[in-house]
């Protein structure tokens, strides 16, 4: 009895130093924490149009029908989110896909005089200058992109801006596991 | 080649480290004293060696040789001459290189200052050491080359982290490695004692010093830590159960457990197995708190250099060193009879429920800290385990400890009157019930266990004092006995006194600061007006200010309460060009009741020019923790200074204290 207790803090030490080795695993990121809101409908909200944009605000109504849609968090206070536009741009131009913009803690004349300027991609844009709507989603920096699933499931989340291979890679994987699991492609 | 000459140095040290790990433990089984007695030379070369390494890389980082890398990425020509040589240790190599340093000068310590342990006791632990030795210094020398040299040379350094440029980053570490590694001197001496097969009194007696040493500068550290991260790195709280802040705080649980545990073998020869599996593991989480840190295998607030190759090196290392002092723990401990027996009331059981309530802790700690690395294995699910997890489950640990706290020192050794004591406490507690109370009612909100903590911390200063007052018979006696008493009394009690108050003092911070801490975080221009725990703060504006290596954009609060001017605050945000990075230097009014803590941060929308985001805290009794963590570090200084741990052996008691009077 005592030999098997006094043999207890070493196979105690082994196990937690089984766990340990598999930490050490090279392909884990304990820094990339999932989305909360992934599989969950998106947050109640609505959002005002941005005067002088041409498109009309919008909120949990418009995600929950038609296709996938995407929804962009972004201001014109940001630096990468100019980097990212053009390929936002190229997305929208996709028949199946529909753009919407939050746009996040900015004021509503410098959103339009942006849009204007870089073009406007999206099909509703809503203005959050409060950030309340941007809590909702769990934003945590600008830009960050969802894919919500034509019944207004959040699908996929991604932060940061849509620019390089790697992001462009994973996020049209996570583009294409939509499609697949909503089964339109 | 002065770079050269400390690559040279620490090579040697490896090789001499080598031999000190062999020729003293063969030395001790074959009773070969010349053996032996190497290990006394071994280890001050070791120490010397190692330290001519370390002066060569911080030379390197003072004269700025950018012709060594690790010069390169983590000084700057233009830092201050004070950060360039805390640059030293700012960075993995060069913090690993402290870290095998202060192992070394332990290992010196023993060998000058141990005279009066038995040779063969301090062969044993000198090669024990030496075996840690070698394995950090292989990890070194083998995978993190801090002399390692670049070319061409950059014309200047990368600069250090702007944040880490700050006097706390200069004491910090360095103190917070003296905890941590002093306890692998007793870890040596536990695996040296088992190797011996023999745990009594006087091993106990030899240990405690050490203990205590390596314990009082973990405190230190972890304190000093923690006043950092509150005061430079604008964080608004000084504790926020981040796995790196716990990694240091487990090693300090459980050696505050060994503190005591140590005690009862050497008064009552007993415990002796489980002080030895304490001094073990102790270390071990020391240890455990090294590959965390450095192998990023949690996600945390605090950055490291992070590669996991190098987490495999020091994994192995601890598998060996863990396990192997475990397996022979496993092997030897069995036999160590208990000696003296106790009563079920006995100064004993009290420590012995200090030892388990705070080995409770240790492990609730290190569960909360690990477990979403066991739910991502197990489950495959990424979560991270907050403060609210840390303070559901370990306050409601620490409360009845420090109840009992409270009553064991009144305890005698064998056999105690429970009923008796408790008698003697009833002002106690029914004052400590009347400050819950008072709490109670003019805190209208806050936690109830707020509440109780603050009874709980009532009782331990009042009984800890009363305790003292007894022993010393204040008030009984005339003024002038009660002091000659004071001064009869043996160190290491005042220092028991003094660390147990800390804690006390401790606790009615850590409490007021969070149960009734106050925050807005708000947008703000000139002239708004906020107010917070009845404080008018305004803000009038920012104006930008040149530092030598930053510059500055320091906001303007006045600060009124009742229509009256009470002081103007200046928040800073530094901008660091070369660095690339900013860092936020709050502005605090500290009073004793409590601190008044404001940073602003610019705001992100160039179109929200002209207002910032202020935020302001107000955190009741704050100063409280700084001051009681004075007191424990002094108590541990205290009881250091007690001549019953210098002399080695026991000596009959000589009456040096005159007769007192007729009691």
């Amino acid at each position: 009895m005592k030999r098997i207790l006094m043999t207890l803090p070493m196979v105690v030490v082994l196990i937690l130093g089984g766990f340990l080795y598999w930490g050490l695993n090279a392909d884990r990121n304990p820094n990339e924490i999932p989305s909360p809101l992934l599989g969950k409908v998106v947050p109640e909200f609505a959002l005002d149009s941005i005067d002088g944009v041409g498109v009309d605000g919008f909120g949990s109504a418009e995600l929950s029908t038609g296709g996938i849609k995407l929804v962009n968090v972004f201001a014109s206070w940001c630096v990468p989110c100019r980097a990212e536009h053009g390929v936002l741009i190229k997305l929208a131009a996709r028949e199946d896909v529909d753009l919407y913009g939050i746009n996040y803690k900015d004021q509503p004349i410098d959103a339009q005089r942006w849009l204007a300027e870089m073009g406007n991609p999206y099909t509703g844009v809503g203005s959050d200058f409060t950030g309340r709507v941007g809590i909702e989603w769990g934003v945590s920096g600008v830009p960050e992109t969802f894919i919500v699933s034509p019944d207004g499931v959040i699908m996929y989340h991604f932060r940061g801006p849509l620019v390089g291979d790697t992001a462009l890679r994973d996020f049209g994987e996570g583009l294409r596991r939509a499609r697949e699991q909503i089964g339109q492609s | 080649m002065i770079p050269e000459f400390g690559h040279l140095a620490l090579t040697l040290a490896l090789a001499i480290a080598c031999v000190q790990s062999v020729l003293p433990m063969l030395g001790a089984g074959r009773r070969n004293v010349q053996w032996m007695q190497t290990a006394r030379t071994t280890a001050i070369l070791q120490a010397a060696l190692i330290a001519i390494a370390f002066g060569a890389l911080m030379r390197s980082f003072m004269v700025s040789d950018f012709s060594v890398l690790n010069v390169v990425e983590n000084s700057h020509s233009l830092k201050p001459m004070l950060f360039k040589m805390a640059g030293t240790w700012g960075s993995h190599e060069g913090s690993l290189l402290l870290w095998v340093f202060i192992l070394a000068i332990f290992g010196a310590a023993v060998a000058v200052f141990g005279g009066n342990i038995p040779l063969t006791l301090k062969a044993r632990t000198l090669s024990v050491q030496a075996w840690i030795t070698v394995g950090f210094l292989s990890f070194l020398l083998f995978t993190s080359n801090p002399f390692l040299r670049v070319f061409p040379v950059p014309l200047d350094g990368n600069d250090l982290n702007p944040l880490l440029q700050d006097v706390g980053l200069a004491i910090h570490p360095p103190l917070l490695y003296i905890g941590y590694v002093g306890f692998s001197i007793v870890f040596s001496f536990a695996v040296a004692a088992l190797i011996e097969g023999r745990v009594d009194p006087a091993w106990a007696r030899w240990v405690r010093p050490w203990t205590l040493a390596a314990w009082v500068s973990l405190t230190a550290g972890i304190t000093l830590g923690s006043w950092w991260a509150y005061y430079e790195l604008g964080w608004g709280g000084w504790w926020f159960w981040d796995p790196v802040e716990n990694v240091s705080f487990m090693p300090w649980l459980l050696g505050t457990a060994l503190l005591h545990s140590a005690i009862v073998t050497e008064k009552r020869d007993t415990f002796k197995s489980w002080t030895i599996l304490l001094a073990i593991l102790t270390f071990s989480l020391s240890l455990l708190g090294t590959f965390i840190v450095r192998s990023g295998l949690l996600t945390s607030v605090h950055a490291f250099a992070v590669d996991p190759e190098r987490g495999v090196y020091i994994l192995a290392l601890l598998g060996v060193s863990i396990g192997g002092s475990l397996t022979l723990f496993a092997a030897r401990a069995g036999a160590m009879e208990p000696g003296g027996i106790f009563g079920t009331i006995s100064r004993e059981t009290g420590l012995m429920i200090n030892n388990l309530l705070l080995a409770t802790a240790t492990a609730t700690v290190l569960f909360g800290t690990l477990y979403p690395l066991f739910l991502e294995a197990v489950a495959d699910e990424k979560i991270s385990v907050g403060p609210p997890f840390f303070n559901a489950s370990f306050i409601p640990i620490m409360l009845p400890l420090v109840i009992v706290m409270g009553v064991g020192p009144f305890l005698p050794w064998k056999r105690a009157d429970l009923p008796g004591v408790l008698t003697r406490l009833k002002w106690v507690a029914a004052i400590s019930i009347l400050a819950m109370i008072a709490v109670w009612y003019w805190a209208t909100k806050g936690p109830a266990l707020g509440v109780l903590s603050i009874g709980a911390a009532t009782w331990l200063l009042l009984a800890t004092l009363l305790e003292w007052g007894k022993r010393v018979k204040l008030f009984q006696e005339p003024l002038a006995t009660s002091l000659r008493r004071a001064r009869n009394l043996p160190r290491a009690s005042h220092g028991m006194t003094l660390a147990h108050a800390g804690l006390a003092v401790c606790i009615l911070g850590f409490v007021g600061s969070s149960a009734w801490k106050e925050e807005v975080v708000t947008f703000v221009e000139t002239g708004t007006d906020v107010k917070i725990a009845g404080f008018d703060v305004q803000f009038q504006g920012v104006e930008r200010e040149m530092g030598p290596n930053y510059i500055a954009q320091v906001g303007t609060l006045v600060v009124a309460k009742n229509g009256k001017f009470v002081t103007t605050l200046h928040p800073e945000r530094r901008t660091y060009p070369v660095a690339q990075s900013t860092t936020t230097e709050s502005a605090i009014r500290q009073t004793i009741a409590g601190d008044l803590y404001a940073s602003i941060v610019e705001p992100s929308a160039e179109s929200a020019r002209g207002k910032w985001t202020l935020r302001i805290i107000y955190e009741p009794l704050v100063n409280f923790i700084w001051f009681g963590a004075a007191l424990i570090v002094l108590g541990g200084v205290f009881s250091l200074s007690d001549r019953r741990l210098r002399v080695g052996v026991p000596k009959k008691k000589i009456s040096r204290a005159v007769p007192a009077p007729a009691e």
